[in-house]
């Protein structure tokens, strides 16, 4: 009888106890499922914010959380356009920095080798917005769609937003063509866990966005047609036209005619010049401004950052420059300006002929590479609007200024370009196209030309888009990179510049993703 | 949970209510005496067969004895065991009277779920009970215990008032999950999260309430305690009831704290010189008139008390135990304040025939803190000695640097330094924290089986944290968000339930005994977090700042079951093996559940015959175990989960016109599991001379696989570049070595001292899933300047955090070359390709001594700890000894630390060996003196008294240039000094 007693007890805590077991599926409580988040059509938007807003700030946890979307770097300097803008122009002669952080002072001195912070953090920044894209493709397939009983117009909207993700995903396949080659290559057919994706060649990759810009043309909505901020048909041409215009550095096959019909498209969509250059970096860029195609959004209150434009303004100045009449009254980073060189590319570097030339207090020489007042500061990017006010800002740093990925001085620019390297063009209506940009730039015709030469486009280039992120580009495409042909100041670690091997014109696959994928092969050189 | 604490209940009144005790004739009855002729509750009396425990008077009765000649026996831990031949005939008395063990080997030691005689340990065990703990001001219970248990090092983070430790015993076994001990009070487990608001959740546990502490450090004990054993478990026993009148104890100590040493910056005149001498004519009007000690200005002479009264005794029969205590603590550091007030109550009643103990324990504890701004301290090492502290001004009359827009208002430079005395001043951050634990304890003796014991553990553990902070609008150092005016709030709820059964017997015809034990367990961690916005210092919301969500609860759970067994025979040989099971909600259903085993043999070489006789020899065990522990602090709650997370308000993006909250997927390893280590050890426990000097020598290997790693995962495949997911290996061996004697021992004078000496190296053999040696490893120990710059490195083939820096080149004098570093793969570039890896913040020896010499009613004792082999990064040099800081090109003056004229460099060299420092120290912990007035009035009385004073942190001996070289992170900037304390006391027992 004890004994039965003492089993049935015995029997009794087992059951219980096994009864408990279920309280060891927990489940978060504000962090939701997968089906959940596109339960609605209006998650699947919120989902499409984060595809676009992966771009613009560092993570979900805004700029104060410790870690963002990618880790392994300062959470402050992980966004696209901050670690992007660094290597495509502190690396020339349009920027050089001050400060000390890991691996930022190896750009301008052009000594960077595969364990550099900033180059690991772009590559993971893009790789982690390709994947992100793979995941909202798959889950805004059809057959998602009718199972989760979305249809008509929400369906429709929502075609329309895997379009953009993959232009989204298509423009940084890009970013890595550009600078890494030859990157890992997954889509939405590839899965998420314990999976070691390919290498894809650069000429692969090269065709792949091609195909990819060409298959989502049709189901983007029409040019200018699409909400602020959000990818449209122009886009895609726009991003086309870039691409093809370096094809013969992707793969060694000149494109120029296809850059000119697609720089063309985008011309004849309906875009004109923002009349006046300074406007284009104002704090109220985002309204009237008939100029851009698709842009980085920023608000100092909603989209807190300390990459994107609030990089870009508060490093260019010190607190001795007034920062408030920049519209951060309590920001001066003292970081970057230019070399002489970039305010040389001006006759008259004072703004006073070329309106475009916006250069502050400094001296042009720049004899001391971390002394912020060897060199002219660069005054482009503001937090001030076209009217003279400061947009709302958390902590008077924060800037609400966008970005231009894609604006329309672009396209006449590569249209120019195109035409000259043999492109299927009209070399007239290439004139034609620079004299808008210089006639705006000298607010009269007095800088117009008649005739121009390849160099000169490369010059006009700088001049109307230095520090907008293409410098780099395009003296590789120039050939003007690396080598001795081209020098500026610190150049290779040469106060008068020297030349640098040729391997650099590609940056190195990080040595984490080196080892952690085996199926990586590093660029030549590194 | 609250149904199971139910069932557990009604299941054991179930089981004992169904019992019944058989009569039968002849008995013995009596009482046992302790050595004073008190009686002794608790002692186990036994006769043939037939065992009974004896009551709160000491008195027992056997029955059912048969009539004639039997062998009693009496025990009672810490006591010989008496034996008698006692004839029974009807109801026969029999007094006992026990006399103490000498040797201590019949201490009882607390073990995870029971308890054992130290002589029967089988596992590398170190105690230490209240007689011993370091006197003085002791604010947190860690401190208790520091420098007195080889294998554990305890490293304070610095001395604000109540601040925590770093607790690691054997070095820890993780790299990047969690390293700290499992924290066991009176039977329940505590979660090591932090609590919001207290600097430290031990620091609500008030440390005069504890009785003993207990140290498992190898997997024989730890093993029990499956996977959240790995970094050792601290069971610690709260003060219990005691038999007889209540008594009360009430003490009370006055404690002063002093900064001992200053960081040595220029002089207000050197600096003019410097500036006069070296700066630019904007540089040398900025200088100001003042001559200003900032470090005399930021740090005080400080008091603080310490107060508590506690009653134990029996009151109708229950043992009980009450105290209270008020602590209030001012820090050195102006503005640092923590007071406390705490409670406990325990009772110890038994019932039935003294079958069922039940255990009680509860304690409460109210914190109030204010936590000065820390800013201030690296802020007045570097605050130019020229400007005064006040001047009128927008910033509340606090000298700041500000520049003047050009619409005439003033901004403070956001590059310089705050002015010290504003930071602390005109910051306000208090909290005040609640926090009660307790447990309830069932130990029923079954009556038809005496030997098999049911034990019920129910425990809780709830605190509520809350605090605000605030800064008025004009103060410079909120100035871009107009102050604050900032709350936040937490709860956290903890609950345990523990159930096991324990069988002890004597099996005589085979000269055995086998214990066995088999229990279940569960556990609930539960957090509620509040979310507020931010408000400025006009309480208007900051925009951007409302939280997405009110509050998040992130809860976890543990399921375990796990089972023990002792087998001994012929009192020499101590066969023991434990096992558990553990089921996590941390980890996917197909990785849930992890098995943790030991096994553990004991030889107790002084019971063979050639030892038994010895004079010399009075024990001497060997202990040989093997066993895996587990590890899951740390780990993410739902990592294994794939999800979406809401962006918070301020990163909201913008399509249209409208800032959407962006959904993101987040990185999630759906395979994450326990990191496990396998440890072997063997150790040597001794006793010479009776036990007047005894010791112990433990050898260890520990090696855990499945490290808990954030490394980098292949692009592409998740949602992030890296990921916390179990790869890597880690080693760790190490040698400990305890010994205690009693050198003296006379009536009038004695001197009792203790040494310890702790050998752990560890090195790490595995990082990555592909083997690749060139991968470097994990960048890790950030520093402050520059931003993302770190001087450490955890690589395979290395001691973890070693430092992975450039070497600096020397002139022939022995200066140090600014920006020259050592080509050391010999590409003539110098780039990270250069960096080395040298040392470690890890010390390798760590040495305890302490003693205590007794001349009648006075005694002197003394604590001397020591570290070898730990390297220290000197960041307050780095940051401030160049001469950059001082003509700032930020349109600042700053000071700069003396250390300019040795190296000379003008800029920051961050990433240069010249700052890496032996930080090998030797510290005075603690000196003392106590008197005994004994009973004061007259021996009759009951009032004793003692009076004391110590003084602690009393000197350091190192080599080390900066203030104090014990950090546990190796990196030093600007570091809360540890005060110099002179506490005196008083303690009256009436």
């Amino acid at each position: 009888m004890k004994k039965l007693n003492y089993i049935i007890g015995l029997s009794a805590l087992i059951i219980l106890s096994a009864g408990c077991k279920k309280d060891l599926n927990r489940t978060p409580t504000n962090a939701i499922t997968a089906d959940v988040a596109y339960n609605t059509p209006a998650g699947y938007k919120q989902v499409l914010a984060k595809m676009y807003g992966g771009f613009a700030l560092t993570g979900n946890g805004g700029p104060d959380a410790s870690v963002g979307d990618v880790a392994g770097i300062d959470q402050g300097s992980s966004d696209f356009l901050r670690l992007f803008w660094n290597l495509q122009e502190l690396t020339t002669d349009e920027a050089a920095i001050v400060w000390n952080d890991p691996g930022l002072q190896d750009f301008h001195v052009m000594n960077w080798t595969s364990t550099n912070i900033m180059i690991r953090g772009l590559y993971s920044r893009s790789m982690y917005h390709i994947t992100a894209c793979n995941e909202f493709i798959r889950e805004s397939a059809e057959a998602k769609l009718s199972s989760r009983n979305i249809t008509g117009t929400e369906a429709d909207n929502i075609r329309h937003y895997q379009a953009e993700a993959r232009f989204l995903r298509a423009y940084e396949y890009w970013v890595l063509l550009d600078l890494f080659g030859n990157p890992p290559f997954v889509t939405e057919n590839d899965p998420i866990g314990k999976f070691i994706p390919s290498q894809i060649k650069r000429a692969d990759l090269f065709t792949y966005i091609e195909s990819e810009l060409k298959a989502i043309e049709p189901l983007l909505v029409d040019a200018k047609q699409n909400e602020y901020g959000r990818a449209d048909k122009a886009a895609a041409n726009a991003l086309l036209a870039r691409l093809y215009l370096n094809a013969e550095v992707y793969t060694g096959q000149a494109r120029y005619t296809e850059a000119i019909t697609a720089a063309q498209k985008v011309i004849s969509s309906g875009y004109t010049l923002n009349p006046k250059y300074a406007n284009l970096f104002l704090g109220d860029n985002n309204v009237n401004n008939p100029e851009t195609i698709l842009a980085l959004n920023y608000d100092g209150v909603n989209s807190q950052t300390y990459g994107g434009t609030t990089y870009l303004i508060n490093a260019a100045i010190s607190a001795a420059l007034d920062p408030k009449t920049f519209g951060v009254p309590n920001g001066g980073w003292s970081g970057m300006r230019a070399t002489k060189n970039l305010p040389l590319l001006f006759a008259d570097y004072s703004g006073a002929t070329d309106k475009r030339a916006m250069f502050a207090a400094g001296s042009i020489e720049m004899n001391d590479i971390t002394v912020y007042t060897d060199g002219l500061a660069v005054t482009k990017f503001k937090n001030i609007t076209s009217t003279g006010t400061i947009p709302a800002s958390a902590n008077g740093v924060y800037a609400s200024t966008d970005f231009p990925l894609f604006r329309l001085a672009e396209m006449y620019l590569v249209y120019a370009e195109a035409v000259k390297r043999g492109g299927t063009g009209a070399e007239g209506q290439a004139i034609t196209y620079l004299n808008l940009l210089r006639t705006r730039a000298y607010g009269n015709a007095s800088g117009n030309i008649t005739s121009y030469t390849l160099n000169d486009v490369l010059d006009e280039r700088g001049r109307e888009l230095y520090w907008e992120g293409f410098r780099r580009s395009d003296l590789i495409r120039y050939g003007r990179f690396t080598g001795d042909n081209y020098l500026w100041p610190w150049k290779g670690g040469a106060k008068a510049g020297k030349g640098v091997e040729a391997f650099r014109v590609l940056y190195p696959l990080p040595s984490t993703d080196i080892i952690a994928n085996p199926n990586l092969v590093q660029n030549a050189g590194y | 949970m609250k149904k199971l604490y139910l069932k557990l209940t009604l299941l054991l009144v179930f089981i004992f209510t169904a019992l019944c005790v058989h009569a039968q004739t002849g008995s013995i009855s009596g009482q046992v005496l302790d050595e004073t002729g008190l009686p002794l509750p608790g002692a186990t009396v036994s006769a043939g067969d037939k065992a009974t425990i004896t009551n709160t008077d000491g008195k027992y009765t056997l029955t059912g004895l048969p009539a004639g000649s039997i062998s009693v026996s009496v025990r009672f831990v810490g006591y010989q065991v008496l034996q008698q031949v006692v004839t029974v005939s009807g109801d026969t008395k029999f007094n006992a009277s026990l006399k103490p063990s000498s040797t201590g080997l019949n201490e009882v030691v607390v073990i995870g779920y029971g308890t054992v005689q130290k002589k029967n340990l089988t596992g590398a065990v170190s105690t230490v009970t209240s007689k011993d703990f370091q006197k003085g001001s002791i604010t947190t219970p860690e401190q208790l215990i520091a420098g007195k248990v080889p294998g554990i090092s305890i490293t304070s983070n610095g001395g604000s008032p109540g601040s925590g430790s770093v607790i690691r015993v054997r070095g820890g076994a993780s790299l990047s999950a969690s390293n700290d001990p499992l924290i066991v009070i009176d039977g329940v487990p505590l979660s090591n999260n932090s609590i919001s608001g207290a600097s430290n959740p031990l620091s609500l546990i008030n440390p005069n309430d504890i009785e003993t502490f207990t140290v498992l450090k190898d997997a024989s004990a730890t093993a029990i305690y499956g996977s959240r054993a790995s970094n050792g478990v601290i069971l610690i026993t709260t003060k219990k009831g005691t038999s007889g009148a209540p008594k009360f104890n009430f003490s009370t100590q006055l404690s002063a704290y002093k900064v001992g040493k200053k960081l040595d910056v220029l002089s207000p005149s050197a600096f003019r010189d410097y500036v006069n001498t070296n700066g630019s004519a904007a540089q040398i009007a900025m200088l100001g008139t003042e001559n200003t000690d900032w470090q005399d200005k930021i740090y005080q002479t400080s008091l603080g008390t310490d107060n508590n009264l506690s009653v134990a005794g029996t009151y109708k029969a229950i043992p009980f135990r009450i105290s209270g205590g008020y602590l209030r603590q001012v820090g050195v550091l102006v503005t640092d304040k923590l007071q406390r007030t705490t409670g406990s109550i325990t009772i110890n009643p038994k019932l039935f025939d003294n079958h069922l103990k039940i255990d009680v324990n509860l304690k409460g504890a109210l914190t109030e803190s204010r936590f000065a701004n820390q800013g201030a301290i690296g802020s007045a090492v570097s605050f130019d000695p020229t400007q005064p502290v006040y001047v009128k001004n927008s910033f509340g009359n606090y000298y700041e640097w500000a520049n003047t827009s050009s619409d005439g208002s003033v901004i403070p430079n956001p590059n310089a330094p705050r002015n010290p005395i504003a930071l602390l001043a005109q910051r306000s951050d208090n909290s005040q924290v609640k926090r009660s634990c307790g447990n309830a304890q069932f130990d029923y003796s079954m009556h038809f089986l005496p030997e098999l014991h049911a034990n019920l553990n129910l425990g809780y553990d709830i605190s509520n944290g809350k605090g605000t902070t605030y800064v008025p609008a004009n103060a410079a150092q909120s100035f871009a968000v107009q102050g604050l005016d900032n709350n936040y709030q937490q709860n956290i709820s903890n609950k345990v339930g523990e159930f096991y059964l324990n069988y002890i017997k004597d099996l005589k015809g085979i000269n055995s005994n086998i214990n066995v034990t088999a229990g279940y367990g569960y556990y609930d961690f539960l957090t509620k977090i509040f979310y507020y916005p931010s408000y400025n210092a006009n309480h208007v919301v900051v925009a951007g700042s409302e939280p997405a969500f009110a509050f998040d609860k992130p809860q976890t759970t543990l399921i375990s079951y796990y089972g023990r067994a002792i087998y001994t025979f012929n009192n020499k040989y101590i066969l023991a093996g434990s096992v558990r099971t553990d089921g996590s909600s941390r980890f996917a259903p197909e990785n849930r559940w992890g098995v943790f085993p030991s096994a553990a043999f004991t030889w107790r070489i002084n019971q063979e015959n050639f030892l038994k006789e010895s004079k010399t020899i009075s024990d001497l065990k060997l202990r040989l175990s093997y066993g895996v522990t587990g590890q899951q602090d740390g780990i993410p709650y739902y990592s294994y989960l794939p999800t979406y997370a809401l962006s918070v308000a301020a990163a909201k993006y913008q399509l249209g016109d409208t800032f959407y909250g962006m959904y993101a997927p987040q990185a999630y390893d759906k395979s994450i599991k326990w990191e496990q280590t396998a440890t072997y050890n063997a150790g040597m426990d001794f006793g010479l001379f009776d036990g007047r000097v005894n010791g112990s020598v433990d050898v260890y290997f520990k090696k855990t696989k499945d490290l808990l790693n954030n490394i980098p995962i292949p692009l592409g495949s998740n949602f992030s570049n890296t990921i916390t997911t179990n790869v890597g290996n880690i080693e760790n061996k190490g040698v400990e070595f305890a010994i205690n004697g009693a050198l003296v021992k006379s009536s009038s004078f004695s001197w009792d001292a203790g040494f310890n000496f702790t050998y752990n190296g560890n090195k790490i053999t595995r990082l990555t899933n592909v083997e690749n040696p060139t991968y470097p490893g994990v960048l890790t120990g950030g520093i402050s300047g520059g931003t993302g710059n770190t001087v450490q490195i955890n690589s395979v083939g290395y001691n973890t955090y070693s430092y992975y820096l450039y070497k600096q080149v020397y002139d022939a004098a022995g200066k140090p070359k600014e920006g020259i570093y050592e080509d050391l793969n010999g590409d003539n570039i110098i780039n990270e390709k250069d960096l080395y890896r040298f040392q470690s913040a890890v010390p390798k020896y760590i040495l305890g001594f302490s003693t205590q010499l007794s001349y009648k009613k006075w005694s002197l004792s003394t604590v001397l700890r020591a570290n070898l082999g730990n390297y220290v990064y000197n960041n307050v040099k780095a940051n401030i000894g160049v001469t950059r800081n001082l003509l700032n090109p930020a349109g600042f003056l700053g000071n700069v630390s003396t250390e300019i004229f040795k190296s000379g460099f003008d800029n920051n060299q961050y990433l240069s060996d010249y700052y890496v420092e032996n930080g090998s120290f030797l510290r005075m912990d603690n000196l003392g003196l106590s008197y005994n007035a004994g009973k004061i009035f007259g021996p009759t009385s009951k009032v004793g008294l003692r009076l004391n004073a110590n003084c602690q942190n009393v000197f350091i001996v190192t080599k080390y240039s900066g203030l104090d070289p014990e950090i546990s992170s190796g990196i030093d900037n600007n570091f809360y000094p540890r005060p110099r304390t002179f506490v005196l006391g008083v303690n009256l027992d009436f």
